[in-house]
């Protein structure tokens, strides 16, 4: 094992397609038009000195340090901003190149310090490099004169006003300004790389500085410590902080982030068993080298002391916990299930598992389900997030699945991002949008909130609607409805590849007058005039993108909305090419995978019913069972079903349902109810509070294995040390599985991911040998599309014809009234991740210590509420209480806060509302009502005390 | 929050029911049956045809009819 090194080419590559040929040292080379000089040579290994270059960002041409020398012209130019031309000879090493490239690093080399030997940065040095590849013997001008480096004057013991201290303020990394050259590499990875634009070079010539916001400390700046700075200092400035405590990393391996959806890559940095930093990959094609404050920095969850590494089990859920061995621990929990089946029916147990867990893990557990406790009772947590993707995609296009690769973005003309918010949830790709935005790209933002796409440096939204919670379907009818009155609609693509009978219903439907923007006006709180321009925008602005998150989802009419979008993309022919499509952001790691495994109880793997016999057939051959031709349970019927005593074991892998499902006393109740309740967790979850049995999990980096990110890229997550607890997760389903007398020998993923191609067309051509070989692969991947498939739908859909649906827009039961006046709704926060087991455990707390409520000035006045006041929240379900911030990003009217801590247990006002046709939770529309309060409510007292009688563990 | 089994089973069937009851294309009645044959287990099928058996309160008149289809009648 080494380190996996990516070669720097000095500056990003050209897309022409026009090539140019040219000799660099009397060599010919053969570039595309536009390639810089610098990455010409790279190409053909010829490394030219530079410091303020490096490939991620545009030339800048500040260090003076790659010039070169060409024939016929006067100078030395730079090579990083000079371009090929046809012909040209260009020499890098000259008498003249030498002394001009050790002059300027005696330059810099004067203003650092000496420290080499105790410099973090020792062994991945660029200036250090540099010095060596220039031949830099001595430093003529001494060290004595106007420097940055020293606190006091080396001569007469001065105070020396150029020198400023480390900075520490963020918990992950330092800024040293004595280590600092001025290459502009940090301001620039800001500014194009995250596109934060938190950093800028404060003062002229020598007094030059980098400069956090208005010369703040990096904590206090609008800093969203991504570590695109970090990653791209050439020196010891900006370092990890686990750099500086452990020392460089002698070997890597590439693997997956473990948090959202955008699926990340990161070379995983080791000194041995010892994690030293997490680096992205600049060959992730998720991610292109960048990443967020969570996937590049929070993993210290994985090691933190609150991590459980041994079974327990429990007479009770009300007994302290009882260490004991793992076979003890797996024969009591198969014991107790088989007791259930056999007192009351083989249906009455069932299987939830996480989207953080992998592809491998997924599949083994539904099939635990199906071939060894004989029902499709299984569900994963993509049921609470993108079940209506997966119902409205499949009804429209006839694959469950986004339409587009991420890197699609770039040919974008228009972006509607609708219910999302990109920039804090999905930050990686929000990133990449913003990109897009800054080039030009029109921007359409439906979201009751003033998210930071509304407006933020250099990024302004053409249109905002910010609707009324509960009022997407509507709106999304109502820019149909202008479409087709206005006559926008895309005919030749709508005759060629849909069916042009149901588009016609369709269109009659949303040209009534009841989808008109001005009907639905009065009942969304948007301007008609700005669904008319919007729809108008989308309709004729060029390549139109739709990106939408939970904020479509997570309704009573969440499938509706989809087939809405799918509807409107269908009818303006923004589908089927780059830059166009219909892209759900998932919210977790692996909740394509998820669904892709067969974890939903209607589906074995690759989306087919249950009751398909011939599918059928196909498994019970595989498997050696008879499996059953009924659907199953969902996570909320199960509850429902467990209330009314049907439903009394459950298996819950990595998900802690008791935050995360709504209406928590309704869950708590339903836990209450089991007679086994089985939790595999990293930590102590507030489910495990109601559980029989506790496995103890492995984190992402102590085990191998696949995630499919939101592009449907199946990718890589390699294990990097031992599990502590022992066992991968997969492991302990097969030992669970092995004592109900199934006979698994899986000795590695690879094998599992080897049953899932054959059983599974899709994935028919998914093997690790391929992944190892390409790095990541799009399904669909079979005989027809062996390399996998960036778009979909390119020649014509999935199930044929594009299907319109009508979209009647009913309106949720959560009504506003005199005794709940407002609107509730959820999201989530950039530092913090959904039940937050995982960020709360790493310093991510410092940016996000609790929830809040955020409220509008005017609804805070009427009931005297102050900024950082208690407040309480009521609403039909329940009551709790949190700190309120008030704040103008919220509408009058409505009422917003995230649900990243259990003892704000935000789900406990959340109701039981559903989407129709998923059963996914309406947790974006709750009415509430907000009063002043003295602190926490009654139950959050109740509660923090019985988790804490819950996690009692009995001394030995 | 507390709804009858019985009551939530009406609730989700009449919201599908309603989506059903928009389309132009195809039946409501037959659709609304598929989609509860499709998606729901057996269990709340039965739960939902046992309330229809006993006067059917609450549930609009496609749901309805979809559950007297389902029980095959």
């Amino acid at each position: 094992m080494s380190l996996v090194k990516e070669t720097d080419y000095g500056t990003p590559a050209s897309k022409s397609e026009k090539e140019v040929t040219l000799t660099i040292d009397g060599v010919s080379v053969t570039v595309p038009e536009g390639t810089s000089i610098m990455r010409a040579a790279m190409e053909v290994g010829t490394e030219i000195p530079k410091l303020c270059a490096t490939d991620s960002l545009k030339a800048f041409g500040s260090c003076r340090l790659c010039v070169v020398e060409i024939d016929g012209r006067y100078g030395t130019p730079a090579s990083c901003t000079t371009p090929v031309l046809p012909g040209m000879s260009v020499h890098t090493q000259t008498p003249r190149l030498k002394a001009i490239r050790r002059g300027v690093m005696e330059l810099y080399i004067s203003d650092h310090p000496l420290d080499c030997l105790t410099c973090a940065a020792n062994g991945d040095c660029e200036l250090q490099t540099m010095a060596g590849a220039v031949g830099l013997r001595d430093v003529r001008y001494g060290y004595d004169g106007a420097n940055h480096v020293f606190a006091r004057s080396r001569k007469d013991g001065a105070a020396n006003f150029e020198w400023m201290p480390k900075d520490e303020s963020n918990p992950y990394f330092t800024y040293d300004p004595s280590k600092c050259i001025v290459c502009n590499r940090c301001v620039r990875a800001c500014e194009e790389t995250q596109g934060t634009f938190a950093l800028t070079i404060d003062g002229r010539g020598f007094d030059s500085r980098v400069s956090p916001g208005m010369a703040e400390a990096f904590m206090e700046s609008e800093c969203v410590s991504c570590g695109a700075c970090v990653q791209a200092c050439p020196t010891a400035t900006l370092t990890e902080k686990s750099v500086i405590a452990i020392g460089q990393p002698e070997h890597s391996e590439v693997t997956t982030c473990a948090y959202c959806g955008v699926g990340c890559t990161f070379k995983a940095e080791m000194r041995g068993e010892e994690i030293v930093r997490m680096v992205p990959w600049k060959d992730g094609k998720a991610n292109h080298g960048h990443s967020c404050i969570k996937g590049r920095f929070a993993y210290g969850y994985a090691l933190h002391k609150e991590r459980v590494t041994t079974p327990m089990i429990r007479d009770k859920a009300t007994d302290p916990w009882r260490v004991v061995s793992w076979e003890e621990a797996i024969a009591f929990a198969a014991d107790r299930f088989k007791k259930i089946i056999e007192t009351h029916g083989k249906r009455s147990v069932g299987v939830i598992t996480s989207s953080r867990c992998s592809n491998e893990e997924t599949y083994l557990v539904q099939k635990l389900t199906r071939a060894g406790f004989g029902n499709n009772n299984t569900d994963t947590c993509a049921r609470v997030c993108h079940s209506p993707t997966g119902y409205g995609l499949n009804q429209a296009f006839g694959t469950s699945a986004g339409t587009q690769d991420f890197d699609s973005v770039d040919d974008s003309d228009v972006i509607l991002v609708i219910g999302a918010n990109p920039t804090d949830a999905h930050p990686v790709f929000g990133s990449r949008m913003k990109k897009r935005l800054r080039e030009g790209a029109k921007l359409i933002v439906v979201d009751p909130r003033r998210i930071d796409l509304v407006r933020s440096p250099h990024i302004e939204a053409n249109h905002h609607l910010a609707l009324k919670p509960g009022t997407n379907v509507a709106i999304v009818t109502s820019l149909a409805h202008v479409i087709v009155k206005e006559g926008l609609v895309n005919e030749a693509f709508v005759r060629e590849r849909c069916d042009w009978d149901e588009f016609q219903d369709w269109a009659a439907f949303v040209s009534d007058d009841r989808n008109s923007p001005e009907e639905v006006e009065k009942l969304s709180g948007v301007p008609a005039e700005d669904i008319r321009a919007a729809a108008r925008l989308y309709a004729t602005g060029g390549r139109a993108a739709i990106y939408y998150g939970l904020g479509v989802t997570e309704h009573s009419q969440g499938s509706t909305t989809v087939m809405a979008i799918a509807n409107l993309a269908m009818a303006t022919g923004n589908l089927g090419r780059r830059g166009v499509g219909v892209n759900p952001l998932r919210g977790q790691n692996n909740v394509q995978g998820s669904c892709d495994m067969g974890s939903f109880p209607h589906e074995l793997p690759g989306y087919r019913h249950v009751s398909n016999d011939a599918v059928r057939e196909a498994f019970e051959q595989a498997w050696g069972v008879t499996l059953d031709n009924e659907p199953g349970l969902r996570i909320p019927n199960m509850f429902d079903a467990a209330i009314a005593g049907e439903f009394r074991g459950l298996y819950c892998q990595g998900e802690d349902i008791l935050q995360s499902d709504p209406d928590t006393k309704h869950v708590s109740r339903a836990l209450e109810a089991m007679d086994c309740v089985i939790v595999q967790d990293l930590f102590l979850n507030e489910t495990a509070n109601y559980a029989h049995v506790f496995l103890p999990g492995a984190s992402f980096l102590e085990k191998d294995g696949t995630f499919t990110n939101a592009e449907r890229r199946i990718q890589r997550i390699r294990k990097v040390m031992s599990p502590k607890n022992g066992y991968g997760d997969w492991e302990i389903t097969q030992m669970l599985a092995k004592a109900f007398g199934l006979d698994w020998n899986y000795t590695h993923p690879s094998e599992i991911m080897d049953e899932i191609a054959r059983l599974t067309p899709t994935f028919k051509n998914v093997s690790y040998e391929k992944l190892e070989k390409d790095g990541s692969v799009q399904w669909p991947c079979n005989d027809a599309a062996p390399e996998g498939m960036p778009i979909m739908h390119i020649e014509g859909f999935t199930r044929g014809k594009g299907k319109f649906v009508i979209t009647e827009y009913v309106p949720t039961d959560e009504k506003t009234g005199p005794r709940f006046p407002l609107l509730l709704t959820t999201g989530r926060i950039l530092s913090q991740y959904n039940v937050g087991a995982q960020t709360r455990r790493t310093e991510n707390s410092r940016w996000h210590e609790e929830d809040v409520l955020e409220i509008h000035p005017h609804d805070a006045e009427l009931r005297g509420v102050r900024d950082g006041d208690w407040v309480r929240i009521a609403s039909r379900a329940g009551e709790i209480t949190l700190h309120a911030k008030v704040t103008d990003r919220v509408a009058p009217g409505v009422v917003y806060t995230t649900f990243h801590h259990p003892l704000s247990q935000a789900n406990v006002v959340t109701t039981d509302n559903s989407d129709w046709a998923t059963n996914c939770p309406e947790y974006k529309v709750t009415a509430v009502q907000i009063s002043p309060s003295n602190g926490p409510t009654e139950w959050q007292e109740q509660y923090r005390e019985m988790a804490e009688n819950a996690r009692r563990v009995a001394a030995e | 929050m507390s709804h009858s089994t019985a009551d939530k089973l009406v609730k989700m069937a009449n919201q599908i029911g309603m989506f059903f009851a928009a389309q132009r294309h195809s039946d409501a009645v037959a659709g609304t049956a598929e989609h509860l044959k499709k998606f729901w287990d057996p269990r709340m099928r039965a739960g939902i045809i046992a309330h229809v058996e006993h006067g059917g309160e609450g549930l609009d008149k496609v749901p309805l009819e979809a559950v007297l289809k389902l029980a095959g009648k």
